[in-house]
């Protein structure tokens, strides 16, 4: 590639610098700074409300910050939205399909929208549909589309520019396991091709899957960054024990629990107590399951599991991420 | 299937030569393609939507039908713009053309634009484009135009199949017409970016109907005390309404002139005032 952006592939396809959007009086970005290299697949993990979609939309130029800067293939979003949206793709949250018109034309006439030929258009147009996975609906309506459908074909009409950075808000939310699995084998193929994902998701599994980075977001602010793996490491420990007492007895048991972890454990080691159950963190959780049993606390369930991302979050913020 | 190539060719380098070259002032807003705009409201109309225009179009011709007609047979002539008499049908025909280009634009300008800014989400995935919110803008406010001359130069067929045209001057109608619809879909549009809720739409009408009914559209205006007469005169509607009955029989004089200035003007406030809300009504 010869154009601008392309010359500088060391550098940070989008460098945010305490990014601040705020409405009014809520703050929903809260001066965050983050970079995003060149074909990587970075996430920002948060629960609802968190700033993620807005931080999508002040990339795509779509929003317009109220302070900080922010660089996405060297030029200011806020100053040359058209010219950066003609290298970006966006998958937005609600699909925006053009309901008027039918899956083939919400392609075809999309791409017009970016300035491309018609001879173009001909030809990636089916393309795309059968990458999607919609060949036989071409000519169907969008309203006629399942859930699954409409987020494939939100998500091929975000690649007919041949965007380099794919930005993708919730891809998966509202669709069932089947879906999901397919649109991630989709988005892993791109991201072999080298383009580069920029994703918000609150599903832990999602953000283990698609996401060689990510920042986990809250209240508008990053609370931690790293790689999936790395978070986990850090801010966790190996395994998780789940008990319920039930909604009587769970705060009571908490005083109890609470020494149990504390016997002789590492420092991540801890206790985050829910309102339906207790989550107890350790290296070891057949023994703590062991010990629990031994002291006769008779808790009605019980788990053991490897930590995941929705641990790392609610040791960050002591919240569940689908809050 | 492979993933769809993103090969070595940059094929938006073409789209991206051109918006480089945009002077910096205008390069957030306009990216010099409203036509695709423009397109999609065409491919629409093609493929689903001739009824809403068709309605539109029928509209003027009940009216016409039931006060020009019926009601006209029992009024009988009355003076026309240049002091002849004519056909009370005559007389209220340029009228309903008047309103019907006002209506069709205020209902692409606010209704329609509200809907696909609010619920559809159109815009917003407009604007996930290389295109800016003038393009958007401006394909939003032509197709607004394109509905008032269909419905132009449908009414005015079926006003000459009935012999209520006596003169040349009435295909000046037709860009009247749009011109009146340029003035009303701008208007329309700025005071759309004002609008929260499907509630305040329905002070729209409340607006509308009104001036319809008392612009001079069925009585000639001297029925009126003179300060009341002096109110009619500053609304929009009126100044429609007599231009368009002086053309439909030839009638024009320096009061024409004065009323087309009039429609200028205000399409010239509301394409500003559209201009300076355009971050309101497209960008959060």
């Amino acid at each position: 590639m010869s154009e601008a952006g392309g010359s500088v592939t060391a550098v940070s396809v989008i460098e945010a610098r305490e990014l601040t959007k705020t409405y009014g009086d809520f703050t929903a970005v809260d001066a965050i700074s983050f970079d995003v290299a060149p074909g990587e697949s970075f996430g920002l993990l948060g629960p609802n409300g968190a700033g993620k979609s807005t931080t999508m939309r002040m990339i795509g130029g779509t929003s317009l910050r109220t302070a900080g800067t922010l660089s996405v293939l060297g030029l200011d979003p806020e100053r040359h939205g058209p010219e950066v949206r003609a290298s970006l793709g966006v998958v937005p949250q609600a699909d925006a399909l053009d309901e008027e018109l039918r899956a083939r034309d919400n392609l075809y006439v999309y791409g017009r929208y970016f300035g491309l030929p018609r001879a173009y258009l001909k030809a990636k147009v089916p393309e795309l549909l059968e990458f999607a996975q919609l060949t036989d609906k071409s000519d169907a309506k969008v309203t006629a589309l399942s859930g699954g459908m409409k987020r494939r074909l939100t998500i091929a009409r975000g690649l007919i520019n041949e965007p380099r950075i794919l930005l993708l808000d919730e891809p998966t939310t509202g669709l069932d396991p089947q879906a999901r699995h397919i649109l991630w084998d989709r988005l892993f193929r791109l991201k072999e091709q080298g383009v580069t994902l920029v994703l918000t998701t609150h599903f832990m599994d999602e953000a283990e899957q698609l996401c060689d980075r990510l920042v986990v977001v809250d209240h508008g602010r990053i609370v931690a960054e790293g790689s999936p793996r790395g978070l986990i490491q850090e801010h966790t420990t190996r395994e998780v024990v789940e008990v319920r007492f039930g909604s009587a007895r769970n705060a009571e048991m908490q005083a109890e629990l609470a020494a149990l972890v504390a016997d002789g454990q590492r420092s991540r080691a801890g206790l985050e107590v829910l309102p339906d159950r207790i989550l107890l963190y350790t290296d070891d959780g057949e023994a703590m399951l062991e010990e629990i049993n031994r002291r006769a606390l008779n808790p009605l369930t019980q788990l053991v599991r490897r930590t995941s991302l929705e641990d790392v979050f609610l040791r960050l913020t002591g919240r569940s991420l689908i809050d | 299937m492979d993933a769809p190539s993103t090969g070595p060719t940059d094929v938006m380098a073409a789209t991206k030569e051109r918006l480089r070259r945009r002077p910096g002032w205008i390069a957030n807003l306009y990216a010099g393609n409203a036509r695709a705009v423009i397109a999609r409201g065409f491919r629409v109309i093609r493929s689903a939507n001739w009824g809403v225009v068709a309605t539109g179009f029928f509209e003027p011709v009940f009216y016409l039908l039931a006060m020009g007609v019926g009601m006209g047979a029992l009024v009988g002539s009355v003076p026309g713009p240049d002091g002849q008499p004519v056909s009370y049908a005559m007389y209220i025909a340029p009228a309903l053309l008047a309103t019907s280009a006002m209506n069709g634009a205020v209902y692409d300008s606010v209704n329609n634009v509200f809907f696909k800014m609010r619920y559809s989400k159109l815009y917003e995935g407009m604007l996930q484009t290389s295109l800016g919110p003038m393009d958007v803008a401006i394909g939003e406010i032509f197709m607004a135009l394109f509905r008032g001359f269909l419905y132009a130069v449908g009414f005015l067929g079926v006003l000459t199949v009935m012999g209520l045209v006596t003169s040349w001057w009435a295909l000046a109608m037709i860009p009247v017409a749009v011109l009146i619809a340029l003035g009303f879909a701008s208007v329309g549009m700025a005071v759309t970016s004002y609008m929260k809720s499907f509630q305040q739409l329905d002070l729209v009408p409340m607006v509308l109907l009104p001036m319809f009914l008392f612009s001079a559209t069925l009585y000639p205006i001297t029925v009126y005390p003179e300060p009341v007469q002096w109110f009619v005169m500053a609304m929009p509607l009126w100044h429609g309404v007599e231009l368009m009955r002086q053309l439909s029989v030839g009638y024009v004089t320096a009061a024409s002139a004065g009323h087309a200035l009039y429609f200028v003007v205000i399409s010239v406030i509301g394409i500003t005032a559209v201009t300076l809300r355009l971050r309101k009504l497209f960008l959060r």
